[in-house]
């Protein structure tokens, strides 16, 4: 039975399932929200299947149509790409039953969410298992256009300008990309990362490379300072895109970093990877010092966003598996609790009408689901124990005082402790009363528990760190063998 | 099931806690049976536990949590004794609240945090390495926090605030420490008389810094001077909170996290041979004075308490720095005596000011006529604060003294001679006013309970503890009393 399954493509139906459902969203929009449920728990599944296919069979390499490389297309999953489509198929089923409900109440264009989300996961689950870094390109722009598209939707001032700011910037990362690609293509005739791996050597033209190619995904992941579009997109779009944006698209071009610094680049990155970490060092204290600034909930998860981004960049000045490890699992932790957050925060807003932090009225009494939501996803966003954004901050640390490096270690903790003040700024005002209450709008249920079940989720991520480690050891994707004694 | 004991310990309040989240707030009779079930089955389930330790069974639970790390669980003699004194102070204090917190709202709310509280403080004493002890820690932080901020006011939200930027920058160091010790160690795991004098010369001052650290994220919790800020605000919660605070949770999990790393990481000689104690002990010395001498000046009751208790629990630190086995089982000991007699306080200062509306001691003339049990429980607090035989306080002060001397550290005897006339100094007033003065013609706000002083649940748990007070004293010698638990621990410890 299980050999059974196992020889069926799980690899490609990963992006026809949402392509189909997208389309199919689109010319019944009036079915919208079952079709595009039914698409959404069905890619769920085949993603799980795929994981069980992956630690049955471990790396899988499938070219589409029976076409090899370099004619035709190839797909290839290991363990660092399931991780990833798990993450997002986690965050993506939170998202649409959220989604489900929360353009229901709305007069906001329910119409056009479905077709536009679905198509978004399709690019970023073909992301996730490209093997070329043409494919890469295509991906990329897929997901940008259906990020902008998604933001709009909003149709306020602020959203259409953060959706324009990020259309700008996401077209200029993907020429830079594409312009790296042409470079690479020229001077080696092949656009597989493997073979570039192989052929890739010190040389201008490696490095005119490697500079647009890095320099377009820096700017996608909005390190510290290429940061300026994040905060107004994440914050204005309809509260189930910000979670998607700021929980799985910034992950998306950090992996095709992470793919381009260890499969294509090993050997011309030197040096590159403690400019990251600085610049990841201060986004961490900059973004957080931002977030405590803000007055507006939803303004102030974003610029948590651009602060917990930039502990991703930490690894890169460690340079040692463990903290590669507790990098991969800061992006999984910050992703579930990101998205929980956001959600706790849309609910807020709708709850209320407002998201003024001072005037939040007894929040804490009169949304308790929402509430405990957020405090969780904040405990995890903290790095207090036990959730997942916990092992990360003990694998970076680890690694940093291993090495004896007292910096980044610092910089680690004292970007904790302002999470902290963040996150609890919004706690204190939630258990107050505001000085005139508001009305309060009723919040689906299904709302509340989308976000208290992806913040448990960060949480549970805590307990169970075994698990992703080794499935993050599938295929080696992180070079942890070669760097390791 | 030897596994599986320790685990149940802790949903015995867990799962409670959980369940009670989700009542609504009139269904308060479920909440009752919840809430004292779950304390009645960790009462027995500790009890249980006791008497398998003491005839050679080990309970312990593990679940891996990184590569080479672990969340552990064990019941050791050191745990066993602050796990007995929380779980029996929670059953009381549980009654306790019920009484207090009658038609105040969002009760399922704080009996949430209150049985979350109690389960961290129970992983707290289990802890068998120190990322398992700093997992409950921090979740002790968390879990009281809303306790702190209950009454909602900007007041309450300001204090809740406070504790946390001192608890939480603890934890911050702490986690250093700890991440620290272990690229250091290769391991967390308590063990008597520590695991790092193995560690090569060349680590001594790394292990300096840590242990300056460590005793610093622990010393917030424990308020050692000049760390204590937080608790004389953190008083506007209700008074349940105050006394789970003073007596159980918070400040004794701080000064139970100094105990394990003297005795279960460096171990005492260890430590000692590194010269890391009597710095610790004079700062604790310090603290035992500051605390007493501001409690002095303090009018109000509950920040008077307050600063009896940043005195007090720096017994437990002063015992645990002086390298002796006598002095040793005084500290250890005090960790249980001290909670019975702070909580009797606590719950006394609550129900005069539920009772009567009397917050300051100035109102506090002739009280002794209007609530004499209260006050006579209140009385016996007290007493044992100041030292006085055969209460258990003399107890703890008789062996610090005896100890220190045996080592040849008499000016502890100084240190304990001032404390113990600064308590006097500060109780006795209190005392004589509630005996011997006049009772005003009106109480500020007076409430009736017919023919009792008070409410049968807030009158009760003063007076059992009050009792637990004089039998700790009392009966020091028999079998399972405080003092021979502290005693068989710290044989473990000096044993050659």
């Amino acid at each position: 039975m299980s050999s059974g399954l196992n020889t069926i493509a799980w690899i490609v139906w990963i992006i026809l399932i949402p392509l189909i459902g997208a389309m199919l969203c689109f010319m019944w929009p009036r079915r919208g929200n079952l079709l595009g449920m039914i698409s959404a728990i069905a890619t769920v599944v085949v993603v799980v299947a795929l994981y069980l296919q992956l630690l049955d069979q471990g790396v899988i390499r499938y070219a589409v149509g029976g076409w090899r490389a370099p004619l035709g297309i190839d797909l290839y999953a290991d363990g660092l790409s399931v991780l990833m489509l798990l993450m997002s198929a986690l965050v993506g089923l939170g998202v649409s039953f959220y989604a489900r409900d929360y353009f229901k109440q709305d007069d906001e264009n329910p119409a056009g969410f479905w077709p536009l989300w679905l198509l978004m996961w399709t690019g970023l689950n073909a992301l996730f298992l490209a093997a070329d870094i043409f494919n890469l390109y295509v991906t990329l722009e897929l997901l940008g256009l259906s990020a902008v598209a998604l933001i709009a939707l909003a149709g306020s001032k602020d959203a259409l300008a953060g959706a324009m700011r990020y259309l700008l910037v996401s077209l200029l990362g993907s020429l830079c990309y594409l312009l790296g690609v042409a470079l690479l293509y020229h001077a080696h005739g092949t656009v597989d990362i493997q073979l570039l791996g192989s052929v890739v050597t010190v040389h201008p033209v490696s490095y005119a490379a490697l500079g647009l190619m890095i320099a377009a995904m820096v700017l996608k992941s909005a390190l510290f300072p290429l940061h300026f579009w994040l905060p107004l997109a994440h914050a204005s779009a309809p509260t189930p895109v910000s979670a998607l944006l700021s929980a799985v698209v910034v992950k998306a071009s950090f992996y095709l970093l992470l793919r381009l610094w260890f499969d294509v680049f090993p050997a011309v990155t030197l040096g590159l990877g403690l400019l990251f970490g600085v610049l990841g060092a201060a986004a961490i204290l900059w973004g957080s010092v931002q977030a405590l600034r803000q007055t507006r909930l939803k303004l102030l998860v974003a610029y948590s966003t651009v602060a917990q981004l930039g502990y991703l960049f930490i690894p890169f000045a460690l340079l040692s598996p463990i903290a590669w490890q507790g990098g991969v699992y800061f992006m999984l932790s910050h992703a579930l609790a990101k998205a929980a957050m956001f959600m706790a925060a849309g609910n807020i807003l709708k709850f209320g009408g407002h998201d003024r932090i001072a005037d939040l009225d007894r929040v804490a009494q009169r949304l308790p689901i929402t509430m405990t939501a957020f405090c969780l996803a904040g405990v995890s966003l903290m790095g207090l124990p036990p959730s997942g954004g916990f092992i990360a901050k003990w694998l970076l640390l680890e690694a940093a005082l291993t090495f004896e490096q007292w910096l980044w270690a610092a910089v680690i903790i004292v970007g904790g402790l302002l999470a902290a003040g963040y996150v609890f700024k919004v706690v204190g005002y939630a258990f107050t009363q505001a000085d005139h209450s508001h009305d309060a709008r009723p919040v689906a249920l299904t709302m509340e528990w989308a976000a208290l079940g992806l913040a448990v989720g960060a949480i549970t991520l805590g307990l169970i760190a075994p698990y992703p480690m080794a499935l993050l050891a599938i295929g080696d994707p992180l070079a942890i063998r070669e760097v390791s004694p | 099931m030897n596994a599986w004991l320790p685990l149940l310990v802790l949903f015995s309040s867990l799962l409670p806690g959980l369940i009670i989240f989700f009542l609504k707030e009139e269904q308060s009779r479920i909440r009752i049976v919840l809430n004292m079930a779950g304390a009645l089955i960790k009462l027995i389930l500790v009890g249980s536990m006791v008497w398998g330790v003491y005839h050679g069974q080990s309970y312990e639970a593990r679940l891996p949590l990184l590569p080479g790390l672990e969340l552990a669980l064990e019941a050791d003699a050191l745990a066993l004794l602050f796990i007995v004194l929380s779980s029996l102070l929670w059953l009381v204090t549980t009654v306790y609240a019920i009484g207090y917190l009658e038609d105040s709202p969002n009760r399922s709310r704080f009996f949430g945090f209150f049985s979350l509280c109690v389960t961290a403080t129970v992983g707290v004493a289990l802890s068998d390495n120190l990322i398992t002890f700093l997992l409950f820690y921090e979740l002790l932080t968390l879990s009281t926090y809303p306790l702190i901020v209950h009454r909602g006011t900007e007041v309450a939200r300001k204090a809740a605030r406070l504790y946390l930027v001192y608890t939480l920058v603890g934890g911050a160091l702490l986690l250093l420490a700890t991440v620290w010790l272990y690229t250091l160690a290769g391991t967390l795991s308590f063990t008597p008389q520590g695991f790092l004098s193995s560690l090569d010369e060349q680590h001594y001052g790394a292990l300096t810094i840590v242990f300056v650290l460590l005793i610093i994220g622990f010393g917030v919790k424990a308020a050692i001077a000049p760390l204590h800020g937080w608790l004389p605000k953190a008083m506007v919660a209700p008074a349940p909170v105050s006394a789970l605070l003073h007596a159980v949770a918070v400040v004794k999990a701080g000064a139970f996290g100094i105990v394990r790393v003297v005795h279960d990481v460096f171990g005492v000689t260890f430590a000692s041979s590194l010269g890391l104690l009597t710095p610790l002990a004079v700062v604790a010395s310090v603290t035992i004075l500051y605390g007493s001498v501001r409690a002095l000046y303090q009018d109000d009751l509950k920040r008077r308490l307050a600063y009896s208790t940043v005195s007090q629990v720096s017994y437990i630190i002063l015992g645990t720095t002086i390298v002796g086995p006598i002095a040793a089982i005084g500290g250890i000991v005090h960790l249980v005596h001290q909670g019975l007699m702070k909580i009797t306080l606590f719950f006394c200062a609550g129900n005069l000011a539920e009772t009567l509306g009397i917050h300051k001691i100035s109102e506090m003339d002739g009280v002794g006529r209007r609530m004499p049990w209260t006050m006579a429980a209140f009385t016996l607090g007290a007493f044992g604060m100041i030292g006085v035989p055969p209460l258990a306080g003399f107890i703890s002060k008789w062996y610090l003294g005896i100890g220190a001397l045996e080592v040849g550290q008499g000016w502890v005897i100084g240190v304990l001679i001032g404390s113990s006339l600064l308590n006097a100094a500060y109780f006795l007033p209190i005392l004589h006013a509630a005996w011997f003065k006049a009772p005003p013609s009106s109480w500020p706000q007076e409430r009736s309970f017919g023919r009792k002083e008070t409410a049968w649940a807030l009158l009760l748990p003063p007076v059992i503890t009050a009792l637990l007070v004089l039998a700790a004293g009392l009966l020091a010698n028999a079998t399972f009393s405080p003092l021979q638990w502290a005693t068989f621990i710290i044989s473990l410890e000096f044993s050659p």
